[in-house]
């Protein structure tokens, strides 16, 4: 297929903006992406067309709605390739669903157990588990990274044994962008007999992973990093593990009977999605992901990396610019800093220009201790980014050094 | 000068840049030449909470009037603070904590000073008039 990216690019309204009087760079992918106006026109075809609450409705439009909302959930599970659809739990994005499982392990583990955290992680896969830690105990061990920005697997190695019984990694760090090997992680992980939980938020953009051959226990993402909208995303674990685990949050929806001396609860998946749940997000997290595909996830990641290629080298091209995080294996973001150049600074002056990219921690201030840095600047591309959107963002950066220097 | 001399006085200065990036070097230039904070004070208890680049904020009274110096690891959120001392330093508690900070706007600093940006210099206005407090009483 031909990557036809100015048919693409008119699909995403936004980008025809202007900021501060330039044409809007957006290169903030990372932290979330871009709509295209299918995934908009779906939201309000929704509350146009066939506004309803699900699964109870009696009605027509009731069931018009239950069937795209449960439409929404076959499609994620084809798209990741899970056996069974009542494994996909449809939460409000990654930090949902990491905490529903947090949740689900405080009875399951004791303080005879550990588990193993990733040192790549974002804060909201390390905190969770620092609040599970303090009330059942568990003992918390770190897999830390090297140089390059890659985790140490002969660390890992030593991390695991009997005792271990969940292993949290990031698919894709967010702040650096590599990718990491959960495969091999997954089955070291397993053979101490140890679940292994991926978040995948920063690798769905980019590709698509199977999750029956990876043979994860749980995998998480927010359709906002997918061309989606915000607050929904989707929690996949393996039924045994979603059956052994209690209900996150009560409420409607998640009972199958209801007295007041005892309630049952419902089956999968409802026994987690408590209460009216985000119909016209996941609806349109289905759209987003008929997108995707339509563009094929593999000629994505492939323009994705041309792309980074190109970037790659012209940033390094720039006296003092120091790239963090080089893994041979990382996704379209570049973390970067400028010597003797507070990446605050650089961020505020690319904005005049209309260029918008990160800049802090990232919300992954561990990764930033172990660099000795405060924080860096942050360009994530997207496949809807272009060769010229770099050359903005290269021309900008070298007028915003110098205005600094 | 009073306060609000001081800030009519900086908006008259700032009409004389003809677009944004103008006055972005003037203010990378004040964040040069600001009046840096001793080194005895710039210590984790001066830090201004919420901020992406280090902000560090000092007041001492002097003959009834308070003098503020400041330091930031980013040159134009150091520039701002610059900014804020000409207005606020060397003005009595009384005079600071029922000041305006009003020609924000005018001069088109007002997106540095939004609550929800992250570079604490709202938190570090309310810190100068929490230091006026602190010192009306003495």
């Amino acid at each position: 297929m031909v990557f036809d990216i100015k048919k693409i690019r008119a699909d995403f309204p936004i980008l025809k903006r202007k900021v501060n009087g330039y044409n809007f760079v957006y290169l903030d992918n990372a932290a979330t992406s871009q709509k295209p106006i299918q995934v908009i026109d779906s939201i309000s075809d929704y509350y146009k067309n066939y506004n309803s609450n699900i699964h109870r409705g009696v009605h027509s439009v009731s069931q018009e709605a239950t069937d795209a909302y449960e439409g929404a959930r076959i499609k994620i599970q084809n798209h990741f390739n899970v056996k069974k659809s009542h494994e996909i739990i449809l939460t409000s994005g990654t930090t949902h669903s990491i905490n529903l499982v947090a949740n689900g392990f405080l009875e399951i583990l004791d303080e005879k157990d550990e588990i193993i955290i990733s040192g790549l992680e974002h804060h909201s896969n390390i905190v969770p588990w620092q609040m599970m830690a303090a009330r059942n105990g568990v003992k918390i061990k770190i897999i830390p990274i090297d140089e390059n920005g890659d985790l140490n697997l002969n660390i890992y190695d030593s991390l695991l044994n009997s005792k271990t019984k969940l292993v949290f990694v990031n698919h894709v760090s967010n702040a650096l962008g590599t990718v990491n090997p959960i495969k091999e992680i997954i089955n070291k992980a397993h053979n101490v007999g140890a679940a292994v939980l991926v978040d995948g938020a920063q690798a769905s953009a980019h590709f698509k992973p199977d999750l029956q051959e990876l043979d994860v226990d749980f995998y998480t993402t927010s359709a906002h990093k997918l061309c989606g909208p915000t607050g929904i995303g989707m929690l996949y674990g393996k039924e045994k593990w979603l059956q052994k685990m209690p209900p996150y949050q009560g409420g409607g929806e998640m009972i199958s009977e209801v007295t007041f001396e005892k309630t049952t609860y419902a089956e999968l998946p409802h026994k987690f999605e408590a209460g009216t749940p985000n119909i016209s997000g996941a609806i349109a997290f289905g759209v987003a992901i008929d997108y995707l595909n339509e563009l094929g996830l593999e000629n994505i990641h492939k323009y994705e990396s041309s792309l980074l290629d190109y970037a790659t080298e012209k940033l390094k091209s720039i006296t003092n610019l120091k790239i963090y995080g080089e893994s041979e294996n990382k996704t379209s973001v570049i973390s970067f800093n400028i010597e003797g150049i507070h990446a605050y600074d650089i961020g505020t002056l690319l904005d005049k220009f209309g260029v918008a990219v990160r800049t802090g921690q990232h919300c992954a201030q561990p990764i930033m201790d172990h660099f000795g840095i405060s924080g860096t600047v942050r360009a994530s591309l997207a496949f809807y980014n272009t060769k010229e959107e770099i050359d903005i963002l290269f021309s900008s950066l070298k007028r915003a050094i110098s205005m600094l220097s | 000068m009073k306060i609000n001399e001081i800030q009519a006085e900086i908006v008259d200065e700032f009409s004389l840049f003809e677009d944004w990036m103008e006055k972005y070097e003037y203010m990378i230039e004040l964040g040069k030449s600001i009046q840096l904070i001793d080194t005895k004070n710039k210590i984790d208890a001066n830090l201004i909470k919420g901020c992406q680049s280090k902000l560090w904020l000092f007041a001492e009274l002097k003959n009834g009037r308070i003098f503020y110096s400041a330091d930031s690891e980013a040159i134009i959120t150091k520039g701002i603070a610059a900014i804020l001392l000409r207005v606020f330093s060397n003005q009595t508690p009384s005079d600071i904590l029922n000041s305006e900070f009003k020609y924000i706007d005018e001069i088109g600093l007002k997106e540095h000073l939004s609550p929800t940006r992250a570079n604490g210099l709202v938190s570090m206005i309310k810190q100068m008039k929490y230091y006026a407090i602190a010192y009306s009483n003495k």
